[in-house]
């Protein structure tokens, strides 16, 4: 099957430059907007200056290695300098870079303009996921990567867009300029989204900022670009521009569902209930580092399974997940995850595994993380 | 001249070598000292090599095939590492060892002690490097360039035996450096004045000197690292009022002139095998010379390259941007020398000639792809995708590598006193010649298609060239066992060579005997009585 499979390729990659389909896909994105279309026009015209430099140098060693092989009767020259071509050369290189940086100069001064935008987004990079924060709005979420683990694990098929699909993506207007200001919480990622012509590393303590304009509804898929940890391929980025309408409905909805998640933490949680949430919570978000079965990866993940915290000392497991742990890789979830979605996670830790033999066997229901914050407040 | 030479050799025959595995402990002679740095990086290559072979058959198809991505970062990390300070960095300390003093004409290194402690902090070195792969957290997961706070607060407990091993390589360096200087400025024979030097020892003449200068700002590096892990500092910090981005201007500052140090040995290496094999003189010495300088100088001003999506202001990104543009004139007469020394030539293709022209083609595709990456705005696409890993990779494998394995078969003849066999030599070269390209030239594609660099596993769309790109990449490594056989072979069974080896080579090693003896000159070759520029 590999040897049909590579045919397949080798002729493909022979074949690339002849069709133009193919060519497409093995460039550069033109992307979807002025400056990204702008960047790629100067690549290709660097691109292009440079396959006729290599193919002038490559074409005269060709010639150079067939015309100068050593020969019967025939001596070498003994010339060693000449000084003048030596010059030319050196002068004509330096115009082809001066005719070079003056297009690159330009673009770069249109790429760098960090006005505000009619909407601002803080991107915040965490180990791995990104969050989203609509300043204006005061809407903020979380997007994880949505292929699951069998598809990676070669369970289940790949889809079309395999690593590249997430649950919530960033949805934006199509006709406003979008400025986003990146940052990381924990260790640098970088946002990239190819066709926005957009790379930024987010870094902590650092914001810095991008923007982007986009004519066409569609969606737009990208990764972190910045090794990141252990993760770092499983962080992608979908960005979908809506119309003007869309977009204030997506807003509207994403204020209707935060109303109702409060009023979630005034109902009477049954323990089956929580730990159904608690196990789907805990599949997306904890098993990166805690393993399916609760075994961690000691030293650096700690296995949750007969652990002393999970088992008998809940106010310091909810702190934990309030909080983090300073200096590990444990984040806080108080932003990440709601109230319901926290107290079913702790729940679900503490019955699973056979924690609940072993330890307390008590729950947390989401009235108690709501006056964990509420006390902190 | 010879005559003289071999006139000593009866009045030193006491000098010859210890017996056994003391003669490699204690030596503080030059030729064993190159041989053991040739050794360790042939050892080392492998192994970064076996790394490389592992991170290929992860990519082979998309979805997770036989490593976790933890150990994934671990093989991309540590296969930096020790190809390059492991395999391209020692392998030209070991060329220096056995070259500078044979073409320079002085008996021996300048401090013949500290060279052999330079060496043997090596192994122990890598041997802390490596040890981490069986200890608790697991080896250093966080890329060669190891980015704070990744490689601080995030890291697994193991990086302190990193950046302990970090420090005792660049020692090793560092002393290695301070040898190749002091011996290159004191011990020359008489009337080679430093215009007259054979390019080899002029490249690595610069190369110590950045060395000398940058191995302490790595050392800085990491002890800020050190101090941020253990000792409650926050240089690296951002939650103490640290930066981040610092970690990154002293790395760079470090990482960019250490490029060069991989690179410019090879550029004295191929000089040499050109002219030799072109039967001509190298064309342009002084500019070359010069060109050299002037790539070591612009190495200092142009770190920022590394780095323009950090979000760094555009006056940073302009200067980064032109001052990078600049390296491409020094190099760029490089490559018109090396094909002038060729024109009108009379050009013969022995397998260290094969490699050399193999290096001058491909190391001029990664210097134009190294043009493309210096377009400040378009280095936004092309940043951290797999176009970077192909042009570095293009500079560093089919670069400095192949000027490595084309510097052996030039001068093992001379070495060991044994040819190669020509035609494996050469099967070699095609093998090689063939897989890096099937290796490397893809990658370019799947970068700009979008690919980033360090992932484990990759979307649909890039399935067919990263299968290309395993199936060339397992060739290569195949093809470099053929290498080692080669070498075992001429050293084992191969035919006895005689002083002058190639009919057009030029220069003092020529002169001597091959093998030379344990000790050679001496008594120093007089060039102001007739022979010219060595």
């Amino acid at each position: 099957m590999y040897l049909k499979k590579l045919t397949l390729c080798l002729t493909a990659l022979f074949l690339a430059p002849l069709s133009f389909s193919a060519w497409d896909d093995i460039n550069m994105t033109p992307g979807v907007n002025a400056i990204a279309q702008e960047i790629f026009g100067l690549h290709m015209t660097i691109f292009w200056i440079c396959v006729v430099i290599g193919t002038l140098v490559l074409g005269f060693m060709i010639f150079l290695i067939i015309k100068y092989r050593k020969k019967e009767g025939v001596e070498p020259a003994d010339f060693d300098d000449n000084p003048k071509l030596e010059l030319t050369w050196t002068i004509l290189f330096a115009l082809i870079l001066v005719g070079m940086a003056i297009p690159a100069t330009s673009t770069m001064i249109k790429a760098y303009d960090d006005e505000e935008g009619d909407i601002n987004i803080l991107i915040t990079g965490h180990q791995w996921k990104w969050q989203y924060e609509y300043m204006e709005d005061e809407v903020s979420f979380f997007s994880n990567l949505k292929t699951s683990l069998d598809a990676r694990n070669n369970i289940a098929p790949k889809t079309e867009t395999y690593l590249l699909e997430v649950d919530e993506p960033l949805v934006i207007p199509v006709n406003k300029r979008v400025r986003f200001l990146i940052t990381a919480n924990d260790v640098i990622h970088s946002w990239w989204v190819p066709d926005f012509a957009v790379k930024q590393d987010a870094i902590p303590g650092f914001i810095n900022t991008a923007w982007t304009f986009v004519d066409e509804p569609g969606v737009y898929r990208g990764q972190c670009t910045e090794l990141c940890g252990v993760y770092h391929g499983y962080m992608p980025i979908v960005v979908k521009a809506v119309s003007d309408s869309d977009y204030k409905d997506f807003i509207q909805g994403k204020r209707d569902l935060k109303a109702q998640q409060a009023l979630l933490t005034e109902k009477l949680w049954e323990t089956d209930e929580l730990f159904a949430i608690g196990e789907e919570v805990y599949l997306k978000n904890c098993v990166a580092c805690h393993q399916v079965n609760g075994a961690g990866i000691p030293p650096v993940f700690p296995a949750l399974a007969g652990s002393e915290i999970v088992m008998n000392d809940k106010g310091r497991q909810v702190e934990i997940l309030m909080e983090g742990v300073q200096g590990a890789a444990m984040q806080s979830y108080a932003e990440q995850l709601t109230e319901v979605e926290i107290a079913a996670v702790i729940t679900y830790t503490r019955k699973a595994w056979g924690n609940d033999a072993g330890g307390d066997g008590e729950i947390v229901v989401p009235k108690e993380i709501l006056d964990y914050k509420n006390n902190k407040l | 001249m010879s005559a003289v030479i071999e006139g000593h050799h009866d009045d030193h025959h006491h000098h010859g070598p210890a017996k056994g595995i003391s003669r490699w402990l204690f030596t503080t002679n030059h030729k064993d000292i190159g041989s053991l740095y040739l050794w360790f990086s042939f050892i080392m290559l492998f192994i970064g090599g076996a790394m490389a072979m592992v991170i290929r058959a992860e990519l082979f198809e998309p979805g997770s095939q036989i490593v976790s991505p933890e150990f994934y970062n671990q093989m991309v990390t540590n296969h930096g590492l020790i190809m390059v300070f492991g395999v391209i960095m020692p392998a030209f300390v070991g060329f220096a060892n056995w070259l500078v003093p044979m073409q320079i004409g002085a008996p021996d290194m300048a401090l013949p002690r500290l060279n052999n402690l330079s060496f043997w902090i090596l192994p122990a070195a890598f041997g802390v490097l490596i040890a981490t792969f069986f200890m608790e957290g697991g080896a250093p997961n966080f890329g060669w360039t190891f980015y704070a706070p990744l490689s601080t607060e995030y890291a697994p407990p193991t990086v302190t035996y990193f950046i302990f091993a970090v420090h005792i390589m660049g020692a090793s360096s560092i002393m290695g450096s301070i040898n190749v200087i002091t011996t290159i400025l004191n011990m020359r024979a008489p009337g080679m004045t430093l215009m007259k030097m054979p390019l080899f020892v002029w490249t690595w003449l610069i190369t110590a000197y950045l060395l000398i200068a940058v191995m302490p700002v790595l050392a800085g590096a990491v002890t800020m690292m050190l101090m941020d892990i253990h000792f409650g500092t926050s240089f690296f910090k951002a939650g103490g009022g640290g930066d981040p981005v610092l970690f990154q201007h002293v790395f760079w500052f470090f990482g960019h002139p250490e490029v060069y140090i991989m690179i410019l040995p090879a550029f004295g290496i191929v000089s040499h095998i050109i002219e030799t094999f072109s039967r001509k003189p190298i064309f342009g010495y002084e500019s070359m010379v010069y060109a050299i300088a002037s790539i070591a100088l612009l190495s200092f001003v142009v770190w920022a390259h590394h780095m323009f999506t950090v979000g760094m202001p555009i006056a940073g990104e302009l200067f980064f941007m032109y001052s990078t543009m600049l390296i491409a004139i020094p190099t760029g007469v490089k490559v018109f020398n090396w094909l002038s020394t060729m024109f009108k030539g009379s050009l013969t293709f022995e397998t260290p000639m094969l490699f050399a022209i193999a290096f001058v083609a491909l190391f001029t595709i990664g210097g134009l792809s190294g043009i493309m990456l210096a377009i400040a705005p378009a280095d936004f696409q092309y940043h951290d995708t797999y176009f970077v890993v192909a042009h570095f990779h293009y500079v560093l494998v089919p670069g400095a590598l192949f000027s490595i394995i084309a510097g052996v078969y030039y001068w093992l003849p001379k070495w060991t006193g044994y040819m190669y066999d020509e035609s494996m030599g050469k099967t070699h070269f095609w093998l090689s010649f063939v897989s890096v390209n099937l290796t490397f030239f893809p990658m370019h594609f799947v970068g700009l298609a979008g690919m980033p660099r360090r992932i484990p596993d990759y979307a649909m769309q890039f399935a067919d060239y990263n299968m290309i790109v395993s199936v060339g990449a397992f060739l290569f490594g195949l093809s470099q066992l053929l290498f080692l056989y080669v070498v075992l072979k001429a050293i084992f069974y191969g035919k006895k060579a005689t002083g002058q080896v190639w009919e057009g080579a030029k220069g003092l090693e020529w002169t001597l005997d091959s093998p030379p003896a344990y000790h050679t000159f001496e008594t120093p070759p007089n060039l102001e009585s007739g022979e010219a520029k060595a």
